[in-house]
């Protein structure tokens, strides 16, 4: 039931690497609409990709390229379809929702699906961190291999993990069809949460040359995009996609020499400013809102500051502070106050930070976070034997080995008990 | 397609007994609104719907080592509170989904009957 052939741009170079980066979504989710079966539609896109990796080349690009991989794919389907048929075997297909349609044969244009195909790969009955994966393949096309890579899994394990989730959707009866409006909302705080979750495992620190997959974030960003075509007047996709162009502006800066940068630490010369105008574009028109609309357009609005700041020491800290007040007040989260204090002690003093991750120990004990942000904030008030300990607790309580030898440095680089010099390492 | 629907557990609805009167009745007006909502959609039919017995009326059958041994009292503590079932034909998940926010807020869980013909 898994492609065999998972067609990724490595080994489809040039006009044929563009194709698929920009018709893969839009033809998979109409062969799944009018086949209703996940497992085929797949592996004849991807074998029509690989036909036409092997014969474009040489032949020249057709004038309907998207027209011709449609056809070519849907005549493997049929192939399949009679095969089973003579084999006496009959697939299980896609549930549709009553009153689904299926999309009309294809004419000149052809139709757009994706939403569809967003919404049953981000469906809740599907385990997590299976839709971020599935999202991505189906819609994006991303390669297994580069899936398990951006999640920091092995390979088989993605592999498997895909299998399984296309199974659940069959099997259950995870139907194709729109939902009806108020569930349209609900649905989409799914879906925005799942692309979130494929962007933020791009920057989770792996090793070596994976340290970051700002790459794969960027398939992320793409899903983002597309969606936000699809359903413009969607508040919490638009603050979403602010968001996630924002961050991922700044991926040239993230890492140096095998090592992670912190945000005041990062060299702005190397954020892609064009995106970020862009992401502010899209975060001044976030109107106040609710839920989780309303925690998106916080966070973007915290990503704006960062991003509008010409250099570190002329962030407005204040408004991030204040964003973050309310961004607590919305959610109740740890993490947030553990930002929140991050931005008070930036905005009034590091003794006021402090006092903030008073309540976060009991709530969080295990963060390696809470203990390096209060080690900083404990060495800038002058608090050395408290930021020496909470080093320590820090490096002890840190999985990844970078993160530790970043904090195993500004341990050493504390000064010797009675001298007085400040230094600085905060979030990236 | 068909599907199991299992009242699993109460949630966070007190069990049944603790009940008063007029909550007990408002309940089982959801129950009511189920049996209209599912004869109301197109390609929804209730198979079969039962209440259970009390958790203390259980009798638990282990077979370890070729020999089985029973006891009284369902199979797990996590079962102590199953209610109850339905067996639904229903078109897709999302159909059984909406149709199950007008039970009570029990803890559901929700099974497809696989076609073995």
């Amino acid at each position: 039931m898994t492609s065999t052939s998972d067609p990724s741009p490595t080994w489809a170079e040039g006009p044929v690497e563009r194709v698929f980066r920009t018709e893969w979504g839009r033809l998979l989710s109409l062969l799944v609409s009018r086949t209703r079966r996940l497992d085929l539609a797949e592996d004849a896109l991807s074998e029509a990709f690989a036909r036409a990796s092997d014969r474009w080349p040489g032949e020249g690009m057709p004038a309907d390229p998207a027209g011709w991989l449609y056809a070519t794919a849907y005549r493997h389907v049929v192939g399949r379809l009679r095969a089973e048929a003579i084999a006496g075997r009959k697939a299980p297909l896609l549930a549709v929702r009553p009153g689904w349609v299926p999309p009309d044969e294809p004419a000149e244009v052809l139709a757009d699906d994706r939403l569809q195909l967003i919404l049953l790969c981000c469906h809740p009955a599907l385990p997590s961190e299976s839709r971020s994966a599935l999202a991505l393949r189906l819609v994006v096309g991303t390669s297994t291999e580069q899936i398990a890579r951006l999640f920091l899994v092995p390979p088989a394990t993605m592999a498997a993990r895909l299998t399984r989730a296309k199974k659940k959707i069959v099997l259950a009866g995870i139907p194709l069809g729109a939902p009806l409006a108020d569930e349209l909302r609900v649905r989409l705080d799914e879906v925005c949460r799942t692309i979130y979750l494929a962007f933020t495992a791009g920057y989770t620190p792996g090793t070596g040359p994976d340290l970051l997959r700002a790459d794969l974030a960027g398939d992320a960003v793409r899903l983002g995009a597309l969606l936000h075509g699809l359903v413009p007047d969607a508040p919490q996709v638009r603050a979403m996609l602010a968001l996630l162009v924002l961050q991922h502006s700044r991926r040239d800066a993230r890492q140096r020499d095998g090592r992670l940068v912190t945000l005041i630490d990062q060299d702005r010369s190397r954020w892609h400013h064009d995106e970020i105008r862009a992401g502010l574009g899209l975060a001044a028109g976030l109107e106040p809102g609710k839920g989780y609309a309303e925690e998106l357009r916080l966070q973007a609005l915290i990503a704006a500051e960062h991003a509008r700041a010409p250099t570190a020491a002329a962030t407005d800290w204040s408004a991030i502070a204040g964003h973050y007040a309310a961004l607590e007040a919305l959610t109740g989260s740890a993490i947030v106050r553990l930002n929140r204090a991050v931005a008070v002690a930036e905005a009034e003093d590091p003794r006021a930070g402090l006092d903030l991750l008073a309540s976060l120990d009991t709530v969080l004990p295990d963060s390696h976070r809470v203990a390096a942000v209060r080690a900083e904030l404990a060495q800038r008030v002058g608090d050395l034997d408290i930021a020496r300990t909470s080093y320590r607790r820090a490096i002890d309580l840190c999985a990844n080995e970078v993160e530790r030898d970043h904090l195993r440095a500004q341990l050493e680089a504390l000064p010797p008990p009675g001298s007085e010099v400040t230094s600085r390492g905060r979030r990236s | 397609m068909k599907y199991f629907v299992l009242l699993a557990a109460d949630g966070e609805l007190p069990p049944w007994d603790k009940l008063a009167a007029d909550e007990q009745e408002a309940l089982m007006a959801r129950f009511g609104a189920f049996d209209e909502a599912c004869a109301a959609r197109p390609g929804v039919e209730i198979l079969s719907s039962e209440a259970l017995g009390d958790g203390s009326t259980a009798t638990t059958l282990r077979t370890r080592g070729g020999e089985m041994t029973i006891t009284d009292g369902p199979f797990a503590e996590a079962a102590e509170q199953i209610g109850g079932f339905y067996l639904l034909e229903a078109p897709d998940l999302d159909t059984v989904i909406e149709l199950c926010r007008v039970l009570p807020a029990y803890d559901i869980d929700i099974r497809p009957v696989p076609d073995m013909g």
